[in-house]
């Protein structure tokens, strides 16, 4: 595709790409190529299905809140656990990394913009169009209803004939475009696009793990296109794949699936991790303990995240032989992961430590994130997870990993870089009770429920009897949830009051020693009036005055941004359009869609460069 | 085996973990899985209790450790700036290695107990076949050519051997305290004949009593109310289910339920269910064969009461939403309704509830639902 060349090579005035010149404000957003642009409308839109999102756990918590309640019935439940597990994944927890990832991996790394901006916006579009057809689902009553995992053949055709499966193979289909595109932006930006002097392994640990989890992008979602693509094919086209009456394997798909599904997980913890190892040196005054064993257990977990799938399937029937390689694998990940978590420890043992609210959710995250890692031991003792398997119990265990791990950092990292976001702080005080309530909310909802599942309840279920006795444990997850709705009230109010009143900030309000803090805040479109030359991991720290005066030096004369364009927008039309009218069930709507595609991308290539 | 002496770790778990959930221990659990009445839900426990013990350590370890540095290393004024320190070879070396040997320490139980639970059952096992349906259990007992649902009768002190596979799509069989669950896939007739596929649960009971179980997969719209309860008897008492389950039931002529017979012949409801010894013989649906004697209707979701099956024959989908029994009126975009009167409901199930004799019905009395097998 003609995605010309890196940002600082396509030919284009800086006027042009500040984008607040010469049109309305509202179609520079939507033409906006500029990473951090991108990364805010990233990040607003994943807030906003996180509302959703959140709304759907309360309404699964006001159905469970006592036994046999009849708030929800069967059919909508399972509308909208499915859902939520969906949006939870798809649209809040990946694509709030990927905020992270546009917004600050140029600035980590002393880049102008990503390698391919143009593409950037091409994947934030996918997304939001691609979520927004996920939940325009429910206008049709038909949101999807098959479970997250989507096993077939209950996804078939045969046992699910309305449209709901089609909204959800479809919408994740076109989601993982959207992601894969963004694995090879961010690649190709870290390969090529960094400052001089910053070798590998000067890079900051968040852009390390970004680095890693691309890799995990570009070849985990492909698995699940596949897959997808072959439920597809016996949806849409009457192929058997998942047909066990016509031989074909309903095994098949679990692998699939969770070949993707567990290295997914990975998508969304080493971000988490990232940000965590830049948060807690900053807050502690130390530098992070353990650099290179820090990179090194990421890049292992990333790849042994590929040798753990079945511990997903320990009660499907995969034998013995099997269950013990993936019991075994599964266990040897606790341990970089163990490193990780001794690490940070270790660097703020003697450290000075300053209790913000992104260091509060730091704290948080590693106290919750490692009952989630011990738990996940649990698990992989495979005899012991027969018992455990599809209850509550696991059900714990991954809110402990997702909500404990990946969300406490994902606001923690919110609270660490909105001052160089917007240039204000967002207010500590709501902050601290944005923390504390999402704290407690979080124990009372995920912490009982590890009781739950011991006790006998199971997953997915939209009941459950009321002699099971688990009525009291329900009662108080549900109380949980509440708290932590509470919490989410506070955060957005502290985020969109803080975003023009909150109290300014400067360059480097925290002390960080990471490129980004270098230059204004928010930074100019072109990041930095000259790339600073790099000689650490800490250029803040050895050479302070310099970096920052070349960072915030007034921009060359001749120094050329990427302009606006509309094309990715309307290229992301058609590529939602395409196969979204495969559900009309004739031939050839979804060739209007291809038209579509063609026009936009051939418009693309041949952009003028102005 | 010795029984009570190897169930000591796993108590002492459960007790662990009971004084740890603060609120709601007090009660009794049907579906608990601290309490296995079987060697394979004891060795499930034993290697849980092994790898517990080892993650509470290092949780315990983490938490206090985090606690302190947070307390202890907190900024104080005039507290002099922090010692920068970039790492420690030896200290990293440490706290990879040790995690390196938990690990291997609860690897190899890990692997030893998956090996034995999955070792071929004894040639003079009982084998019973569970077939997983939307929202239903088949249980069909080959060595004995029963056929039953929903209630699954098993002796005492035999060993047991399951044969699970499903008849559309994936289930889970989980009765918490016979043990672990595992999977019934869906594979053809022709594969099941040839056991390609079937998946294989082994175990022995040594405690007669009822234990619930439901299905732990999700199967789509009423997963949660496909339950099923395990009725777990000393030999002579089993041997006795099988007599009761062999002897058709003939209800006397002239009779409520001998009306009922006759209606339900001449119904749809021939179509879909089976009655040892009469001419129904569908397969789509729960085989009826002794249902006057079960515990619960619906798999396990009203209690077998005369009101409670006519509600079920009336409306179906209001107990279970998408059951693929038609109710008497029509649904939109339902089946064809049955269109049984009041009064013919009300014969059939005079008929059903005399399928079921007094010595099999003393054998679930003894084993009321809500006990827990103790």
């Amino acid at each position: 595709m003609g995605t010309s060349g890196t940002a600082t090579v396509e030919p284009r005035h800086l006027a042009a790409a500040s984008g607040r010149r010469g049109r309305g404000r509202l179609s520079s957003w939507l033409t906006t190529v500029d990473h951090k642009r991108i990364g805010i409308m990233y990040g607003a839109t994943a807030l906003f299905f996180f509302l959703t999102g959140g709304l759907e756990a309360l309404l699964i918590r006001t159905q469970l809140a006592r036994p046999e309640n009849d708030f929800l019935s069967a059919d909508v439940y399972n509308q909208i656990f499915t859902m939520h597990g969906t949006t939870m994944i798809f649209l809040v927890a990946m694509p709030l990394g990927v905020a992270f990832f546009n917004y600050l991996i140029p600035l980590q790394i002393g880049a102008r913009d990503v390698a391919f901006p143009r593409l950037n916006a091409l994947s934030y579009w996918i997304y939001l169009f691609g979520g927004l057809f996920l939940n325009a689902s429910f206008l049709f009553g038909a949101a999807p209803n098959g479970g997250w995992f989507g096993y077939a053949p209950l996804t078939g055709q045969q046992y699910s004939p309305g449209p709901n499966i089609d909204f959800w193979a479809i919408g994740l289909q076109i989601l993982g475009v959207s992601s894969i595109l963004g694995g090879i932006n961010f690649i190709t930006t870290i390969t090529n696009l960094r400052a001089p002097g910053m070798k590998l392994m000067r890079m900051p640990l968040f852009t390390w793990m970004t680095f890693v989890t691309s890799f995990l992008l570009i070849t985990a979602l492909p698995v699940f296109a596949v897959g997808l693509i072959l439920l597809s094919f016996d949806r849409f086209f009457g192929a058997t794949f998942f047909v066990t009456a016509a031989g074909g394997d309903a095994v098949l798909w679990q692998h699939l699936f969770w070949l993707f599904g567990h290295p997914e997980v990975y998508i969304l913890v080493l971000p988490a991790f990232g940000i965590i190892s830049e948060i807690v040196p900053t807050f502690s005054r130390k530098p992070l303990f353990g650099y290179a064993i820090m990179v090194y257990s990421g890049i292992l977990i990333g790849l042994i995240s590929w040798g753990v799938w079945a511990h997903h399937m320990f009660t499907t029937g995969l034998g013995p032989i099997a269950n013990s390689f993936f019991a075994v694998s599964s266990m040897i990940i606790a341990i970089p992961t163990g490193i990780k978590i001794f690490n940070w420890l270790a660097t703020m043992w003697g450290g000075s430590i300053r209790f913000t609210t992104a260091m509060l959710f730091a704290i948080g995250m590693i106290a919750m994130f490692t009952i989630g890692g011990v738990s996940g031991m649990m698990h992989a003792v495979a005899p012991s997870d027969l018992q455990q398997h599809d209850t509550y119990f696991v059900v714990a265990h991954f809110h402990y990993v997702i909500f404990g791990g990946v969300f406490l950092a994902l606001f923690g990292g919110i609270y660490y870089w909105f001052p160089k976001v917007t240039g204000r702080f967002m207010d500590e005080t709501l902050g601290k009770w944005n923390f504390w309530l999402l704290f407690i909310g979080g124990t009372m909802t995920f912490f009982p429920m590890h009781f739950a599942g011991l006790l006998g309840m199971p997953r997915r279920v939209f009941t459950y009897a009321a002699e099971l006795n688990l009525g009291t444990i329900n009662l108080i997850e549900t109380i949980g949830a509440f708290l932590q709705a509470v919490a989410v009230l506070v955060f957005a109010w502290n985020l969109l009051r803080s975003w023009r009143h909150g109290r300014p900030a400067g360059e480097n309000p925290w002390g960080a020693y990471t490129l980004e803090w270098a230059t204004t805040s928010p930074p100019p479109a072109y990041n930095f009036g000259r790339i600073p030359e790099v000689h650490s991991r800490e250029p803040l720290r050895d050479t302070p005055e310099s970096v920052r005066a070349l960072a915030t030096a007034p921009a060359a004369p001749d120094l050329h941004m990427p302009g606006p364009s509309h094309w990715p927008l309307f290229t992301a039309i058609g590529i939602v359009l395409a196969p979204a009218l495969l559900m009309t069930g004739l031939w050839w709507p979804p060739l209007i869609g291809l038209a579509w595609i063609a026009v936009g991308v051939l418009n693309w290539a041949y952009e003028p460069a102005h | 085996m010795s029984a009570p002496t190897r169930r000591a770790p796993a108590l002492t778990l459960a007790a662990i973990l009971c004084v740890a959930a603060l609120a709601g221990c007090a009660g009794e659990y049907p579906q608990t899985t601290f309490r296995p009445v079987t060697d394979f839900g004891i060795r499930l426990n034993d290697v849980l209790a092994h790898a517990f013990w080892w993650m509470l350590g290092i949780l315990a370890l983490v938490e206090i450790l985090l606690i302190y540095v947070t307390v202890r290393f907190r900024e104080r004024p005039g507290r002099e700036a922090p010692r920068q320190v970039y790492g420690h070879g030896a200290l990293e070396v440490v706290w990879t290695l040790i995690p390196a040997v938990i690990v291997t320490a609860i690897a190899i139980p890990t692997v030893r107990t998956i090996f034995d639970v999955n070792a071929p059952p004894p040639a003079d096992a009982l084998v019973v076949d569970v077939i997983g349906h939307q929202w239903w259990w088949e249980f069909r007992y080959p060595q004995y050519d029963i056929v039953t649902a929903n209630e699954l009768h098993l002796p005492v002190g035999r060993p047991i051997h399951l044969r699970l596979s499903s008849a559309d799509v994936v289930h889970s069989f989980w009765v918490p305290q016979l043990g672990g669950k595992r999977d019934t896939n869906p594979i053809t007739v022709a594969a099941r004949e040839d056991g390609d596929g079937v998946n294989h649960l082994m175990f022995t009971i040594f405690e007669p009593g009822a234990y619930s179980g439901q299905c732990a997969e999700y199967c789509g719209s009423s997963h949660a109310l496909m339950r099923m309860r395990v009725v777990a008897q000393p030999a002579e008492e089993f041997e006795g289910w099988v007599r009761d389950m062999k002897t058709p039931v003939t209800p006397p002529p002239g009779s409520l339920a001998a009306r009922g017979k006759e209606i339900f012949m001449r119904s749809a409801c021939m179509a879909c269910h089976t009655i040892e010894g009469t001419n129904a013989r569908g397969v789509v649906g729960p085989n009826l064969t002794g249902l006057g004697a079960r515990w619960a209707i619906g798999a396990g979701l009203l209690e077998n009461t005369p009101e409670n099956l006519a509600t079920w024959i009336r409306d179906p989908q209001r107990v279970k939403p998408g059951a693929l029994m038609p109710g008497t009126e029509a649904r939109p975009g339902g089946l064809p309704p049955t269109g049984l009167s009041d009064d013919e409901v009300e014969a059939v199930v005079a008929y059903l509830e005399s399928l079921g004799t007094p010595s099999s019905m003393s054998a679930t009395d003894s084993v009321p639902p809500s006990s827990q097998g103790n």
